[in-house]
């Protein structure tokens, strides 16, 4: 089909990227696998083999269950939230109002602001003081005469990690908006003109033309949002400091390896951290080839 | 566009362009690893470094100063740059075990036995101080500046309004916040969870006495006993009196609510004074303070100290520097723009604020216990369980859990094999 | 006709609505930035500041300045070449296939996903190993670790794109970095866009990397930030207008190439 020439030329020119990722994504992964399933605790490296241990230990840990069962809260709300956000947004945005860009642009702004900044405006906002020191939104909200919105925000047993996710979806949501209004404009116009001539209401060409229309988008905001909600760390430190109620896998990893120079179990919370995102990305790659080469 | 046009090439070759880096030991510069940046911290260095160039102006001063979560990312720092064999020269440590579990077990620090000889520093720092930072006799660090862990802030106004007085035992202390709550007052300003960390550790002193609370550390109390039960049930008790909005706030937002009449107590290190001068207030009229009730003639400290790396790059400028940090005249610099006291017991009075003229007193007068948080009791994997047991037990409020979980902490990380 | 334009003022109430509720929090950040130290106060917020004074700015500044540099010498290369590379590996593995190219594409996919903190150790020991440290190693990370998210973009962008594009080229004798040249790249700005403002973003926000690669004068902008909060005392008033500052170079990139972002999202970049 091509030229022998152009073919080598083709690898040496991607050869340095493949390289690059062999050494620096799988040779690194390679490492923290075998630290995982050493005894390494302390400064100086050890190496001696623990075998699952690590693993074993963690899995009855109440600190892991904790971590689990929040990270489970925060990716749905997290990416429930945004893609529901994102997608009212550019809907509304899709409809043709001047100003479109103003409004697109101030939706996008929270992303450029990075997250130890705004993670402690969060946390002024979501103060659940009572009474005369009551603040922040809360504060807001009974000036408004909304009280039945005051709430303890974080500080909620057990849900209180949903209100981190949604400083997370301020930050994000933005960005799952723009991606559902590229998604919208790509829809041609002669298809939603066709479904109206046939009578058919704005509600029903959404549920039945437009978003089955856009499952690929959603399907890809899925992705970038899920695997961005297990590696969320420095926004929970932000608003709420590390505290166990809103500990999650990847500020547990931190404190255990840098704190407390247990390397050996950071290493297995890591890898667990990447099996869970590789059983959400690997059938998500595998789907989107095979769709590829059926066209 | 040199650079630039530098980096895109090194980018694109970057695995071709291996280099190897050489050079011999040299004593032109000391590079200073620290987590002081900002504020008070940042300036007391800068003095220090004053002091320094002075003495020694041949060698250059490096401030590798990384901040962030009371020290938390300079750790992080610092663990990858011994991790990969690139010390610096010196580094800042908390005094006591968070230096000597992690580093002296790892073999990165040298013993300053000679160097504490030559400077005649053991006449000058309390004798009660220098075991808490050596380990087999040898001793690891210079403290440069001490600070008070426990410590009762209380605002004035609102303890004469409802005609509490200032409480020396935890009984007292638990029939005051009684009353204060009565009064529609919230009696004690907590913040996120290192403080209660800070306000459980001055707990176990003032109800066990520093004897037994000294003996948790060293294996002599046994973590499991009638005692400790007592302590946590008081801990519980003193946490029913607490602000529902702690977990949300910073030290420095629930020291607040004291000096604005929000809350009549806090407990927090001597640090806090710094931030109630900064905000303008005076001492004894709109802040008092008192040892945390039960903790009475016990000085319960932390300390930043410096450290001398093992294969540091530049050994004796390194020692150049400690030399300084050690020295009277650095300290009394240093500490009046901290905030904090001398370790030396020898500094002029003249320099600092009433509040601190009053730890200097007690500083060379009571019996030195140390701080569990601010890592001089515990090693960091201990103290991390502690941590850890800690927010489990926040959660859950049950004292046999928790206590359960100290002894195995204890056993694990700490001396209770 | 008339019920339209009703309908429109409905959705400009809503749209209105949820632009409150996104500059919320840029408002406390705003107002905070120039108050006081001593009128930072949970309970006053809200309060607009008594004075408007640019202290906090200046003094923010003065801090942020020397890596401010820092920041901008890593992040163009950074963004550059990690572009650059991402679009030569799209064109590649989408048009030019040879065999294992379909492996090699979710080979590099994967790279996206890791947990950055589970690869730091081995990252700074390999960095320190090739001798590669300060803003040249960071810059070499972000480089790496950007190219599963460049080159999908342009692999995406480019399988989208008719093969009879290049089989013109082809039967003009075009070689495959002249089909590149001539016909792919001048078509490739929107996807260019997506990439250069995503690499951009992480590569300036960045903390992590940043603060265990680089050392003392080599700081980039974050770390700076951070190192204005002092260990015990934080001072938000001028945290807050550090922030402002350190976030205005990832707003102009928005302002001024954020209408080619859409575009270049429409350009089938982000298609699944």
């Amino acid at each position: 089909m091509f030229k022998n020439k152009d073919r080598y030329l083709s690898i040496l020119l991607i050869s340095p990227s493949i390289l690059a990722v062999l050494i620096f994504v799988y040779g690194f992964i390679g490492w923290s696998v075998r630290v995982s399933l050493s005894n390494w605790k302390g400064l100086t490296p050890d190496y001696s083999w623990a075998g699952l241990l690590n693993y074993v230990n963690l899995f009855s840990d109440p600190r892991f269950l904790v971590d689990i069962r929040n990270t489970l809260i925060f990716t749905v709300v997290f990416v429930i939230g945004c893609i529901v956000l994102g997608f009212f947004l550019a809907v509304i945005l899709d409809q043709g109002l001047k100003g479109e860009g103003f409004f697109r642009s101030l939706f996008l702004f929270p992303m450029a602001i990075s997250y130890i900044v705004t993670g402690v405006v969060w946390r002024w906002l979501m103060n659940p003081a009572e009474g005369a020191r009551m603040s922040g939104l809360n504060l807001l909200f009974s000036t408004f005469k909304l009280d039945f919105l005051v709430n303890q925000w974080h500080t909620t047993p057990t849900w209180g990690i949903a209100a981190i996710a949604l400083a997370a979806i301020w930050q994000m949501s933005g960005y799952t908006m723009a991606i559902y209004l590229a998604g919208l404009r790509s829809i041609p116009e002669e298809l939603r003109e066709a479904a109206q001539i046939d009578g058919a209401s704005k509600f029903i060409i959404y549920r039945h033309i437009i978003i089955p229309l856009l499952s690929p988008v959603t399907l890809s905001a899925l992705i970038i949002l899920g695997h961005t909600s297990l590696k969320v760390f420095d926004l929970i430190i932000a608003v709420a400091g590390k505290q166990l109620p809103l500990d999650v896998p990847a500020i547990y990893m931190w404190q255990t390896t840098f704190d407390g120079l247990f390397y050996s179990r950071g290493a297995a919370i890591g890898i667990l951290l990447l099996i869970s995102v590789a059983v959400l990305i690997i059938p998500y790659i595998r789907y989107t080839l095979r769709t590829e080469n059926q066209l | 566009m040199k650079r630039i046009l530098l980096l895109v090439s090194i980018g694109l070759m970057a695995v071709m362009l291996l280099s190897a880096c050489g050079g011999g030991t040299d004593e032109s510069q000391v590079e200073v690893f620290s987590w002081w940046t900002g504020g008070g911290e940042a300036a007391g260095l800068a003095a220090i470094q004053e002091v320094f160039n002075t003495e020694y102006p041949d060698i250059e001063f490096v401030n590798a100063a990384v901040a962030g979560g009371a020290g938390t990312n300079a750790r992080a720092v610092l663990a990858t740059r011994l991790q990969s064999g690139d010390p610096p020269d010196t580094w800042q440590g908390h005094a006591g075990q968070e230096l000597i579990g992690t580093y002296v077990a790892g073999g990165q620090i040298e013993p300053l036995n000679d160097l504490y000889e030559a400077e005649g520093w053991l006449d000058v720092m309390p004798d009660t101080l220098i075991p808490l930072i050596s380990q087999d006799g040898n001793i690891y660090s210079v403290p440069v500046n001490i600070h008070r862990a426990n410590v009762l802030w209380y605002n004035p106004a609102i303890l004469d309004a409802n005609g509490v007085a200032v409480p020396t035992t935890v009984a007292e202390w638990l029939s005051a916040m009684e009353t204060l709550q009565a009064a529609g007052v919230t009696p004690l300003a907590l913040g996120e969870q290192w403080t209660q960390m800070h306000l459980l550790e001055t707990v176990l002193l003032g109800s066990l006495g520093s004897a037994a609370y000294d003996g948790l550390w060293d294996g002599s109390t046994d973590w499991g006993s009638s005692a400790v039960t007592t302590a946590l049930n008081e801990f519980v008790e003193i946490l029913s009196y607490t602000n529902s909005d702690a977990a949300s706030l910073s030290w420095q937002d629930a020291a607040q609510l004291v000096v604005n009449g929000d809350a009549a107590f806090n407990v927090m290190g001597d640090w806090a004074e710094g931030y109630f001068r900064e905000l303008g207030k005076e001492p004894m009229t709109d802040y008092g303070w008192a040892p945390v009730p039960g903790s009475g003639g016990v000085f319960q400290f932390l300390s930043d100290s410096f450290t001398l790396a093992v294969g540091a790059p530049h050994p004796s400028a390194a020692e150049a520097w400690l030399k300084i940090a050690g020295s009277r005249e650095a300290q009394e610099a240093f500490n009046p723009v901290k905030g904090s006291i001398c370790a030396r017991t020898d500094c002029d009075p003249e320099l600092f604020g009433v509040y601190l003229q009053s730890a200097m007193d007690d500083w060379s007068t009571d019996h030195v216990s140390g701080s569990l948080t601010h890592g001089v009791v515990a090693n960091d994997s201990w103290k991390s369980e502690i941590d850890t047991s800690l927010g489990l037990f926040m959660a859950e409020m049950d004292v046999t859990t928790f206590q359960a979980s100290l002894v195995a902490a204890c056993e694990s990380s700490g001396p209770c094999q | 006709m008339k019920t339209l334009s009703i309908r429109k003022n409905w959705l400009y109430v809503v749209l209105v609505a949820m632009a409150i509720f996104y500059l919320l929090p840029m408002y406390v950040m705003l107002v905070t930035s120039f108050k006081s130290f001593s009128e930072v106060d949970l309970k006053t917020m809200w309060d607009l500041p008594q004075t408007l004074a640019l202290d906090n700015f200046i003094e923010a500044f003065k801090q942020l300045s020397p890596s401010l540099r820092n920041s901008i010498l890593m992040v163009i290369p950074a963004t550059l070449i990690s572009s650059a590379l991402g679009s030569l590996n799209g064109f590649i593995l989408a048009k030019w296939k040879f065999r294992g190219a379909d492996f090699i594409f979710p080979f590099i996919l994967f790279g996206m996903f890791i947990p950055y903190q589970s690869i730091i150790i081995p990252l700074v020991q390999f960095m320190s190993m090739i001798g590669l440290q300060g803003l040249v190693g960071l810059a070499l990370a972000h480089i790496i670790y950007g190219i599963p998210i460049t080159t999908l973009t342009f692999r995406n962008y480019y399988a989208s794109l008719p093969q009879e594009l290049l089989e013109a080229g082809k039967i003009d004798g075009a070689s495959m970095l002249g089909i590149y040249r001539h016909i792919l790249l001048p078509i490739s700005l929107p996807s260019f866009v997506v990439v250069l403002i995503w690499q951009f973003t992480s590569a300036w926000n960045d903390f992590l990397f940043a603060v265990i690669l680089t050392g003392n004068t080599e700081w980039p902008i974050t770390v700076a930030l951070n190192n204005m909060a002092g260990s015990q005392i934080i001072s938000w008033n001028v945290q807050m207008a550090g922030s402002f500052l350190a976030a205005l170079p990832t707003l102009l990139v928005y302002i001024f190439l954020g209408r080619y972002f859409l575009r270049g999202l429409l350009a089938g970049s982000l298609k699944g």
